[in-house]
């Protein structure tokens, strides 16, 4: 279906929906217009461009997510990630989720949820030992470094690898 | 490698060739268990080099598969790598532990390893062909995943370095080749219709280059939310058939309409290529272009498609050092691609 501009009457490129209050409002406006709006016209710029967008329109919404937040994985904290746009590891897609959701959505034109191929997990027998190495390191790291809560959870994830048929924990 | 060139879309054209140089698919994928290559010291990086090899070799990808480490093999090698499509710019430069395996001689299947990702694997092919592609890369896939977790999220997908590749992590790609559109100015239209659809278009080299010679490379941009089937389905029976009929129709409209500016510009072109004593790689590929177009449409006889892709890619600097067997400097370089393609357009 085609709109004209709100503003104007040349053909609406862009299309808002904000919800305020309860109340639906859509917008559509040609590009022109849209810039003066301020709403971001190429849903394709590069990745960092998008970030700082993000972040800046939702700039009191991160003074709520602390940028110190840390993978527990890698150690990538968020304005790492905003910097190089790369993130660290799988983990930090769990650890960034609610400030990667929205950014994810807009790259992907919308697109929240992965929908195709997914792995048919049989677990092969050498990734289940190299998990376990990699868990038993981490579980010496963690008692180390004397965190505790950590190390016991690092060894319930441990018990539950090396126990045969079980897939372990999942994302 | 060898200079007479085992790769399969340089023998074999393919479909709708045309119009369409290639068609190619890559899927990004990374290890569970590892942190991303922009994040994994130099010992993870060659655990992952080590794993990636023993999957690649184990699960049996192609009868023959090379493995070609970054760091042991010269520049200009890496850089005839770039020039055949097999790896990108970012992983000729080496560095930290990198490698690429590459089935050998059809060059179809080839897997980057510690790229941005763990692993790039892609498969070319000549022409239209991204059906058969994309089996190709599924098996390939499959195969390394029945040896290796991937990391994977039940909400993310495939989870990749840049969340702009999440989800399927595939990018399907078509070369393909509209001098009639340029010339008729409707080029613009399809870039706009490409726009709106979220696919890129980009030149012949890929990322960040503008378009030589009227080559453009069609891909998808968004890998979340859509499965690989919907978006190749996107591709084959839609996207990429209605832009080589708008093409073809264009190149009809010259041939009937406005011949002789159509074999003006073709003839002019192979004059130049027949009888030039110096030619700059851009030029060349800009001038091969139109003869490529005089060889479809028939203005031109006796010269093959293969022939004239052949050249594309013998003309471009890491080639042509590779075929003389000596490295050449720009003016000698300039020199040598004249002498080579009035050899082989048969000027003098």
């Amino acid at each position: 279906m085609k709109h004209k501009c709100d503003k104007c009457d040349a053909e609406a490129t862009v299309h808002e929906v904000v919800i305020k209050n309860g109340v639906k409002v859509t917008k559509h406006l040609c590009e022109a217009h849209a810039k003066d709006e301020g709403i971001a016209v190429h849903s394709h710029a590069p990745i960092n461009e998008l970030i700082t967008k993000f972040v800046m329109s939702h700039s009191s919404k991160e003074s709520e997510a602390p940028a110190a937040e840390q993978c527990e994985e890698c150690g990538m904290t968020w304005s790492e990630f905003r910097q190089s746009g790369l993130l660290g590891c799988g983990s930090c897609y769990r650890t960034f989720e609610d400030q990667l959701g929205p950014l994810i959505e807009r790259a992907h034109d919308g697109g929240t949820h992965h929908i195709g191929k997914a792995p048919k997990r049989n677990e092969g027998l050498v990734d289940r030992e190299r998990r376990i190495a990699s868990l038993r390191k981490k579980l010496t790291e963690a008692v180390r470094a004397e965190q505790y809560e950590r190390a016991a959870s690092l060894r319930d994830e441990l018990l539950s690898a090396e126990r045969p048929g079980d897939e372990g924990p999942q994302d | 490698m060898n200079a007479n060139f085992g790769a399969d879309w340089l023998r074999d054209a393919g479909r709708e060739s045309d119009v369409v140089i290639t068609s190619r698919i890559r899927l990004a994928r990374n290890f569970a268990g590892f942190p991303f290559v922009n994040r994994a010291e130099e010992e993870d990086r060659r655990q992952i080099l080590d794993l990636a090899r023993r999957d690649i070799i184990e699960g049996e990808l192609a009868s023959q598969m090379l493995w070609v480490d970054m760091n042991e093999i010269p520049q200009l090698e890496r850089q005839v790598l770039v020039e055949r499509h097999l790896i990108s710019k970012q992983h000729s430069k080496g560095g930290s532990p990198r490698a690429a395996a590459i089935s050998a001689p059809d060059e179809r299947l080839s897997i980057m390893v510690n790229e941005e990702d763990h692993l790039r694997i892609q498969v070319l092919r000549g022409g239209l062909s991204l059906s058969e592609a994309f089996e190709q890369i599924n098996e390939a896939d499959d195969r390394i995943e029945a040896r290796s977790d991937f990391a994977y999220s039940n909400r993310f997908g495939y989870l990749t370095a840049c969340p702009t590749n999440v989800g399927t992590g595939i990018r399907i790609s078509v070369m393909l080749h509209l001098p009639a559109l340029k010339m008729t100015g409707e080029i613009e239209k399809v870039r706009r219709a490409a726009q709106r659809m979220s696919l890129a278009v980009r030149g012949y080299y890929g990322e960040g280059s503008e378009a030589v010679g009227d080559f453009f490379q069609i891909s998808n941009q968004t890998t979340l939310g859509k499965s690989e089937h919907d978006l190749l389905e996107d591709f084959e029976a839609n996207v990429i058939p209605k832009i080589v009929e708008y093409e073809r129709r264009a190149r009809r409209e010259l041939l009937e309409k406005r011949r002789v500016i159509l074999e003006d510009r073709v003839f002019r072109a192979l004059g130049v290529l027949r009888h030039a004593r110096l030619l700059k790689a851009e030029e060349a590929l800009e001038k091969l272009s139109y003869v490529r177009l005089g060889c479809v449409t028939g203005v031109i006889e006796g010269t093959r498609v293969e022939d004239v892709n052949q050249l594309i890619l013998l003309t471009q600097p890491a080639h042509m050092q590779r075929v003389l067997g000596r490295s050449l400097d720009q003016a000698e370089r300039r020199v040598e691609r004249a002498t080579l393609v009035r050899a082989q357009l048969g000027g003098g």
